[in-house]
């Protein structure tokens, strides 16, 4: 079979790399989709860990999906109770 | 001395530097195929694409093997997602190969050319993966039952790959190995850049998959954990664990 000029060549070449760029962009789609979900699903249970702890009397508060702004962890409280066991002075 | 494993990140940018490097010998660099001439160039991303499909497939093997001796579910969700990725590669090596077969013969599909065959014969199997898997409850046996299908599978791939190679071709091109010379060096050079594109941007999206998995996982033993109002386990002991239960 004799070699296609180059305008109809041109077109099914074009056609085969945007095929396997449109099936890369789908699966990229796809993926962002899952992250979104599962995005969504950690911020449900950071919610339900939290408010779990509150009704248990304890104001510490779990990381969330995106992190705080720097004063945000300033002004989160972590009460002795629950921040472990005291540090030893050095001066007993 | 142990390897360092690259970043997902330098593995992104590695793979768009090696297909864009690719992509840009094929059309500026690579001369036309004297017999085919310009159509020639959807062999730069045919060929790769479907070598890294039956690599894949291999690769499932590999890890399903290590799966059934040691019995962590780290190798199970390793061969799923291998095969995962293989079965994508291979829906767009059937695509472009359609394509070019199309231009070439003007034939969308040839159902006498073994290559041709052989490759649909080879993905349609990997596509029984998943209703295999999935019909299984039972989480244990669903990842044993599935490594010796991947076993078994991937034992065929190159099994078939040889059959295909001594049978004789009708229409399909041998490019490599042949009696009556390979590729030139520029194209040889083009395709090889081709591969090893391809290559990273398989091991790149596994890696995304992998990630994807067992963070799906850990959200899953977590919320069991919420709703069992269990201690919750720190985040560094939570291991995947089967694909099914990772809600794909």
């Amino acid at each position: 079979m004799p070699a296609l000029p180059l305008d109809e060549a041109g077109k099914y070449v074009a056609g085969a790399y945007l095929a396997f760029l449109l099936l890369v962009l789908i699966y990229v789609a796809i993926m962002a989709a899952k992250v979104e979900r599962m995005r969504g699903e950690l911020s449900e249970l950071a919610e339900l860990a939290e408010r779990r702890n509150r009704d248990a009397g304890l104001t510490t508060s779990l990381p969330a999906t995106h992190p705080d702004p720097p004063e945000a962890d300033a002004k989160r409280s972590i009460p002795a109770e629950v921040s472990g066991p005291a540090e030893v002075s050095s001066d007993g | 001395m142990s390897l360092q494993v690259p970043s997902a990140r330098a593995l992104a940018i590695a793979t768009v530097v090696a297909l864009g490097a690719a992509f840009a010998l094929v059309f500026f660099y690579a001369p036309n195929d004297a017999d085919q001439g310009f159509i020639q160039k959807i062999f730069y991303v045919h060929v790769p694409i479907a070598i890294c499909a039956l690599i894949g497939f291999v690769l499932a093997a590999f890890h399903a093997v290590r799966h059934l001796r040691t019995g962590d579910a780290i190798h199970d969700v390793r061969s799923y997602v291998a095969i995962h990725m293989g079965v994508i590669f291979g829906t767009a090596a059937l695509i472009t190969g359609s394509i070019w077969a199309r231009a070439a013969w003007g034939k969308w599909w040839v159902w006498e050319e073994p290559t041709l065959v052989s490759f649909l014969i080879v993905f349609l199997l990997y596509a029984t993966y998943y209703p295999l898997r999935y019909a299984i409850a039972d989480r244990e046996r669903q990842a044993r039952y599935a490594s010796v299908f991947a076993v078994t599978a991937g034992v065929f791939v190159p099994l078939n790959f040889m059959a295909v190679r001594m049978a004789e071709s009708l229409v399909h091109p041998r490019v490599f190995a042949t009696a009556d010379g390979g590729l030139p060096a520029e194209m040889l050079l083009t395709f090889l850049v081709a591969l090893a594109g391809m290559a990273l941007l398989f091991v790149t999206l596994m890696r995304f998959e992998l990630a994807a998995k067992s963070t799906s996982s850990a959200i899953s033993r977590l919320r069991r954990a919420v709703d069992n109002e269990a201690p919750i386990a720190p985040a560094s002991r939570i291991a995947p664990v089967a694909p099914s239960e990772a809600g794909s």
